[in-house]
This record gives structure tokens, sequence and C-alpha cells, in this order.
């Protein structure tokens, strides 16, 4: 199987690369934030703030566009994770990874228009998309609304548990992202997964 | 206060210095017990009964009927707020002339003259750990003593019937904040007190603050001094508060790790909270989550242990892939 599958519809190219670059601002100015420094700081404090709230509300609002679009497109169904079978699938695609690729085997799980993601694929996805990415939304806008917080969790002030999930699910989003972008340059070629965002056509080997 | 006691005629002079020497003498008694006597609280309710709530009674010598008259909330006092004051101890006569005991009160006791809090602090071994003569200084060098001079004095701000030390004894700096800062607003968000010193329109708090990002947040976990007085190292609340410009503008002086907050109020704090808690702001840590200030240090490290793995991963997988790729 040789040529090019449309996989990625234009709603999705465009919510993701405004996605990208939205969570690149969050990381860099929440970085900023959280390491601040009066001497040199990396990006002014006040300036940090800003562009961190700014890009999260627009990213809100962004992230509600991806619900949409999974729930009402056939997208959706990409992100549907068949639970029979999960685990042995995703050792078998795990096993590829970390050894089959080197020696060249062919992909367990080819891409195809039924199924876009490899099942390690689909598992990150849907929980960066569905758990990781939701909370950090919620516990950030509960950090501009501080007055909606739980005062009090388990005897603790809830306004730093709150701060405190935002800064670790953060961290992970970060985590994610360099996974992300570093299994996207395994395709047909280094940077043709990185086309197929652009152009919307996967290239195959 | 110098222009206090030079305006003090002979016989109140004599009378001060008695006062004084009585006072010093009981201070040593009162520190053993440092609890309103019943005799004490007994004979303040002379005055009490009139000014301890919000209206009083006295027989018009005339008509010989009892008439009952409004007493206006500047002349109450609080009895639970008095008895839990630092002057609890003390009788109402002990600052005020004996001769209220009479009424109406005698006119010429509204010139009467005030102590002031060095009169009595003053080079006092027991109230060394304050620094009145230091604080003294402090406050003549503040916006609030220059432009005012006399007419400011400290129980403009220290009620001579309610103040209480809270920084010092307080354990949650939340309720240090809101005791301190009502202080500040007493004038500044009210105009009638404001303009007793002043007839310059009292700008609106809020307005003048507007750059502050969440600043009802702000105002209940920073105090106005933090931002508006001069840090001072070596005593416990700065008390110089400095003209508006020179106030702390720049977010970073609070939001990094060694923010201001460390060097007042929380330095005093700070300590334990830290050796506790391993964070480097432990105590602001415990009270709320200052962006930037407590970073927590463990977890500073695993994230950067976390990031160092991942970096590792990829690079592994990566050259692997380029060394393993098919030629
Ligand atoms: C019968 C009621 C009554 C009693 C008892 C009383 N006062 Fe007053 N006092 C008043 C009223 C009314 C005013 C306000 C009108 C005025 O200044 O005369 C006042 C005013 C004052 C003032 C303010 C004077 C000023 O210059 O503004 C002081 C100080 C004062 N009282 C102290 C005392 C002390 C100390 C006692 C107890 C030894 C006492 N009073 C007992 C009714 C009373
Ligand atoms: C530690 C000294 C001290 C003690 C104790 C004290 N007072 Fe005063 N009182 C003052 C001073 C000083 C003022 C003037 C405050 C000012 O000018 O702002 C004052 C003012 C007053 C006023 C006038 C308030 C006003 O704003 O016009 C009244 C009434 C009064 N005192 C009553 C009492 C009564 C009653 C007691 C006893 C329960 C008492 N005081 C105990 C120092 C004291
Ligand atoms: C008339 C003399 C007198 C005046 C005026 C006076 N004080 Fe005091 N003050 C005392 C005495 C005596 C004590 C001890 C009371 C006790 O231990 O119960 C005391 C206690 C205190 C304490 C509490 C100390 C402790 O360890 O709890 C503080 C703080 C204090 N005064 C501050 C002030 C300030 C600020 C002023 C002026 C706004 C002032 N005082 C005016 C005599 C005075
Ligand atoms: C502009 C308002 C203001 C004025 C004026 C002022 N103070 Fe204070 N002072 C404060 C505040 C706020 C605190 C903190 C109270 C607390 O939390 O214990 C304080 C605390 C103090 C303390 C206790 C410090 C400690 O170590 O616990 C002393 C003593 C004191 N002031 C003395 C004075 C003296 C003396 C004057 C006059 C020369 C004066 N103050 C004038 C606002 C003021
Ligand atoms: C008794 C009333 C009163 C209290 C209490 C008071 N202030 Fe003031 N304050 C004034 C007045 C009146 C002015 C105006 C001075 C002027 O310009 O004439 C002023 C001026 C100032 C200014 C200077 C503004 C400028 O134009 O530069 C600052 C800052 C300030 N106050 C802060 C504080 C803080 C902080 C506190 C509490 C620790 C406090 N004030 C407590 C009455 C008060
Ligand atoms: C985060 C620091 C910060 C805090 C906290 C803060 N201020 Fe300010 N304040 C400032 C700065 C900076 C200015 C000067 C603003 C300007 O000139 O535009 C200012 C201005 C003022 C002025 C002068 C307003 C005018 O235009 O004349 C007053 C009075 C004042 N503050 C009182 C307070 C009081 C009272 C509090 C506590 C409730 C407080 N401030 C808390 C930083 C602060
Ligand atoms: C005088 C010290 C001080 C200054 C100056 C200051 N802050 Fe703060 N800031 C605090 C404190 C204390 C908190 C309270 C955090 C808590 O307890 O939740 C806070 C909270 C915040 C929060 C909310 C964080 C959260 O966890 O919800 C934001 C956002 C913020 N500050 C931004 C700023 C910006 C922007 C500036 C400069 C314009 C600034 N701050 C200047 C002390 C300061
Ligand atoms: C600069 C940063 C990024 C780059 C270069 C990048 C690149 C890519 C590429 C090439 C693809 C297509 C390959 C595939 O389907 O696996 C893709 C898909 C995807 N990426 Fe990213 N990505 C970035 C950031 C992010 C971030 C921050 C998130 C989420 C928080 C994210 C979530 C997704 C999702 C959910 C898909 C699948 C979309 C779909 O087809 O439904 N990406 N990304």
């Amino acid at each position: 199987m040789s040529g090019k599958i449309y996989l990625y519809p234009v709603w999705v190219r465009l919510w993701h690369g405004l996605n990208a670059i939205l969570i690149i601002l969050l990381i860099l100015s929440g970085v900023s934030m959280q390491y601040t420094d009066p001497a040199n700081p990396f990006i002014r404090f006040d300036i940090a703030v800003k562009m961190h709230n700014i890009s999260g509300i627009i990213l809100s609002v962004n992230y509600i566009v991806f619900i949409l679009g999974t729930f009402m497109t056939p997208n959706g169904k990409y992100y549907k994770i068949a639970m029979k079978g999960l685990t042995q699938r995703l050792i078998k695609q795990f096993t590829y990874y970390t050894f089959g690729i080197f020696k060249h085997e062919k992909p367990p799980f080819p891409i195809s228009k039924d199924s876009k993601f490899n099942p390690l694929q689909q598992f990150t996805y849907v929980g960066a998309m569905f758990v990781l990415v939701p909370i950090v939304i919620i516990t950030g806008w509960a950090l501009l609304y501080p007055e909606l917080v739980l005062t009090k969790i388990m005897g603790g002030s809830g306004l730093k548990f709150n701060d405190f999930i935002h800064v670790i699910i953060g961290f992970f989003v970060s985590f994610f992202m360099f996974v992300h972008i570093y299994f996207c340059t395994i395709g047909a070629t280094f940077i043709s997964n990185f086309r197929s965002m652009v152009t919307g056509f996967h290239e195959s080997h | 206060m110098i222009f206090q006691s030079t305006r003090m005629t002979w016989n109140i002079r004599v009378r001060f210095s008695l006062a004084f020497c009585i006072l010093l003498m009981s201070a040593f008694a009162i520190t053993a017990q440092n609890k309103p006597k019943e005799e004490t609280k007994k004979f303040n309710e002379n005055c009490l009964k009139c000014h301890g709530q919000s209206k009083y009674k006295y027989v018009n010598p005339e008509s010989g009927a009892e008439v009952t008259k409004r007493m206006y909330l500047e002349t109450i006092i609080n009895r639970n707020e008095f008895y839990d004051s630092n002057h609890k101890t003390f009788k109402c006569t002990d600052c005020h002339s004996e001769d209220y005991d009479t009424f109406p009160h005698p006119g010429r006791l509204r010139m009467e003259a005030k102590y002031a809090c060095i009169d009595c602090h003053g080079g006092d071994e027991a109230y060394a750990k304050f620094k009145f003569e230091q604080i003294e200084t402090e406050f003549q060098a503040s916006v609030h003593s220059t432009k005012h001079s006399d007419d400011f004095n400290c129980w403009m701000c220290h009620n001579p019937h309610t103040y209480k030390i809270n920084a010092r004894s307080e354990e949650k700096i939340k309720d240090i904040v809101a005791y301190d800062n009502a202080i500040c607003l007493n004038c500044h968000a009210d105009i009638t007190k404001y303009q007793m010193l002043t007839d310059k329109v009292n700008p609106n708090i809020l307005k003048t603050h507007a750059w502050l990002p969440n600043q009802a947040l702000h105002f209940k976990n920073v105090r106005c001094i933090e931002c508006h007085a001069r840090t001072n190292d070596s005593i416990l609340v700065a008390h110089n508060i400095q003209p508006k410009a020179k106030a702390v503008h720049r977010c970073v002086e609070c939001h990094s790790t060694n923010s201001i907050l460390m060097a007042s109020l929380y330095k005093y704090k700070v300590q334990e909270g830290r050796s506790k808690a391993g964070f480097y702001n432990g105590v602001i840590m415990n009270e709320g989550y200052v962006i930037g200030a407590n970073r927590n240090y463990y977890l500073g490290l695993i994230s950067l242990i976390m990031f160092g793995c991942v970096i590792t991963g990829i690079l592994i997988h990566g050259s692997l892939r380029i060394i393993k790729r098919k030629k």
C-alpha cells in the first residue's frame, strides 16, 4: 500500500496549528512565571501573566472547537478506544518502537482510512486531549477566578492545591508535546508527518 | 512626641511624671498578671456605662428627669475589644484626666494633652524589642508625618482603645494582613476620616491600584506597607510610608524566589516553615500560593529529572534510528 490518504480535514489542521502555537506560548510564559528571577527575567512577569492568561482563554475556546469537531464529525471515530485487547495492542506497538523499528519490521498497525492512529498514538492523544488538557484548562480558569475555588481541601488551602495540580499537569502536557513531536518524526521520511499536518494527506511508506 | 510635650502645661507635666512612675511600677506588676483586675474593670464601668454603648443616660439636675441620649459612634468604646487590647490593664483615667468623672465633662478637658507612645515606652527595657525609638524616627520621616506634622500621630493608626499587636503574635498571615490593612483603609477608604487631615479628595484606592491584577486577592494577601513602606530589617513592622512615586510597582519584587515578602513579615515567620516543608518560602506556601515565590524545591527537582529522562529517551531512540537506518 503506497500513496496518499486524506486524513487531516481542514478544521483539524487549523485547530492543531493554533493549539500548538498556544501551548508553546503557555509553556514559555508558564515556565517563566514559575522560575521567575527578578534580575534577569526570561519574560517580564506581568507580560508573562498577560500572555499566559490570554493564550489560556483562546486555548479554551479552541478546545471547545476540538470537542465539537470530535463529536460531530467522522474524525471522532479515531478517538474511540476499543478496550478489548488494548493492553496487548499497546505492548505490541511498544515492542515495535523499542525493537522492531530498528530491524526495519513493518509497523504492526499500519495507518489507514479506518484507523489513523496506532494504539499508542490513540492512547496518548486521548489521554492528552480528554484528561490532561481539560484539567489544565479547568484549574487555569480557577486561578483566574480564585473565589470559585473551594478554599479548603482536606484542611489545606484549596487555591494552593489547585495551583499545584495546574503546574504538575502543565508539566505533563509539555512532556507530551516533546514526545509527540519526536514520534511525529517517525514517518515515511523524517518530515513527512509534519507535511501531512499542513497538506492533510498522509504519506505511507 | 516632642511637639506635644512642649505644649504641656507645667501642671500636666507634674501629673504626667507621677503617672509615668506609677505606670512603670504597675507595668512590672502587670506583666506578672497581664489581665485586667476586677477593680479596674469596675472602675472603668464608671465611664463605660455611658461610653460602652450607643446610648447613655443622665439626670437633668434642673428638672430632675432622666434623659436618654445617643452616644456618637466615635466616642463609643467596645468593652470586648478594649479588654483584649494591649492596654487592657489600664484604667480610662490612666490616659485621660480624672476630671472626666463629672458630666457634662468640663470644657477645658477638650484641650487635654494626650500622651504619645514614646512618653511611656521610650527607653523602657521591657519594650526594647519593639524598638519604639526607631519606629518613632521612621514615622517622622514618613509621608504622613512630614505632610501633616503633629496632626498625624501614632494614635491615628493605633486606636488607643483597640490596638493589639498582631504581626508578632498572630499565626495566620491572612489575619495579620486583614488587621494591618484595615488600619490603612480606615482612612484611605473613608473620606470623612481622611479629610480630617486634608482637604484633598481621597483618591479611590481601587482605581489607583487598577494596574494590579486580582486586586482583591492581593489586598487580602499582601499588606499595604509591603509596597508602601521602606523595609527596615531591624524592626518588625516598617513605619516609613513613602510617597506614592516610591511604591513597589514591579511584580517580581514579590513574585520571585527572593521576594520582598521574605524580607518583612514573612521572614519573621519563615524559618520553621522552610525547615519543615523544604519549600523555599514555606510560610507563604502555607497561606496561599504566590506564583514564583514559593517554588517547591522537590517539585522543581522532580520536574527537571523527568524532563531529563524524556530528552535522553528521545536522544537515544533518535540516535539508534539514525545508526540503524536503511542504507
Ligand atoms: C453620663 C455619661 C458619661 C460618663 C459617665 C462619661 N462620659 Fe465621657 N462623654 C460623654 C459624652 C456624651 C461625650 C461627648 C460630648 C462631650 O464631649 O462632652 C463624652 C466625651 C468624652 C471624651 C471626649 C472629649 C473630647 O474632647 O472629645 C472623653 C475623652 C471622655 N468622654 C472620657 C470619659 C471618661 C474617661 C469617663 C470616665 C471617667 C467618662 N468619659 C464618663 C458621656 C459620659
Ligand atoms: C492607652 C491610653 C488610653 C486609655 C487606657 C484610654 N484612652 Fe481614651 N483616648 C486615648 C487617646 C490618646 C485618645 C485620643 C485619640 C485621638 O486623638 O485620636 C483617646 C480618646 C478617647 C475618646 C474620644 C474619642 C474621639 O475620637 O473623640 C473617648 C470618648 C475616650 N478616649 C474614652 C475612653 C474610655 C471610656 C476609656 C476607658 C475604657 C479610655 N478612653 C481609655 C487614650 C486612652
Ligand atoms: C500611658 C502610658 C502608655 C502609653 C501612652 C502607651 N503605652 Fe503601650 N503599654 C503601656 C504599658 C504599661 C503596657 C503594659 C501593659 C500590660 O502588660 O498589660 C503597654 C503595652 C503595650 C504593648 C504590648 C506589649 C506586649 O508585650 O504585649 C504594645 C505593643 C504597646 N504598648 C504599644 C503602644 C503604642 C504603639 C502606643 C502609642 C500608640 C502606646 N503603647 C502607648 C503604657 C503605655
Ligand atoms: C500609618 C499607620 C501607622 C502609624 C502612623 C504608626 N503605626 Fe505603628 N504600626 C502600624 C501597623 C500597621 C502595625 C502592625 C500591627 C500589627 O500587625 O501588629 C504597627 C505596629 C507597631 C508596633 C508593634 C511592632 C512589633 O514589633 O510588634 C509598634 C511598637 C508601633 N507600631 C509603634 C508605633 C509608634 C511609636 C508610632 C508613632 C511614632 C506608630 N507606631 C505609628 C501602623 C502605624
Ligand atoms: C488617619 C488617616 C490615615 C491613615 C490611618 C493612613 N493614612 Fe495614608 N494618608 C492619609 C492622608 C490624609 C494622606 C494625604 C497626605 C497628603 O498628601 O496630604 C495620606 C497619604 C498616603 C500616601 C501617599 C500618597 C501620595 O500622594 O504620595 C500613602 C502611600 C499612604 N497614605 C499609605 C498609607 C498606608 C500604607 C497606611 C497604613 C499603614 C495609611 N496610609 C494609613 C491618611 C491616612
Ligand atoms: C503591590 C503593591 C501595592 C499594594 C499591595 C498597595 N499599593 Fe498602594 N500604590 C502602589 C503603587 C505602585 C502606587 C502608585 C500608583 C501610581 O502612582 O499610579 C500606589 C498608590 C497608592 C496611593 C496614592 C494614590 C494617589 O493616587 O494619590 C495610596 C493612598 C495607596 N496606594 C494606599 C494603599 C493602601 C491603603 C493599600 C492597602 C489596602 C495599598 N496602597 C496597597 C502599590 C501598592
Ligand atoms: C507586594 C507583593 C506583590 C506584588 C508587588 C505583586 N504581587 Fe501578585 N501576589 C502577591 C501575593 C502575596 C499573592 C497571593 C497568592 C495567594 O495567596 O493566593 C499574589 C497573587 C497573584 C496572582 C494570583 C495567583 C494565584 O495563584 O491565583 C497573580 C496573577 C498575581 N499575583 C500577579 C501579579 C502581577 C501581574 C503583579 C505586578 C503588576 C503582582 N502580582 C505584584 C504578592 C504580590
Ligand atoms: C509544535 C508542536 C506540535 C507539532 C509539530 C505537532 C505535530 C503533529 C503532527 C505532524 C501530527 C500528525 C501525525 C499524527 O496524526 O500523529 C499531529 C497530530 C496531532 N497532534 Fe500534534 N503537534 C504539536 C503539538 C501538539 C499539542 C501541544 C497537542 C495537544 C495538546 C497536539 C495534539 C495532537 C493531536 C490530538 C493530533 C491528532 C489530530 C487528529 O488527526 O485528529 N499536538 N501533531
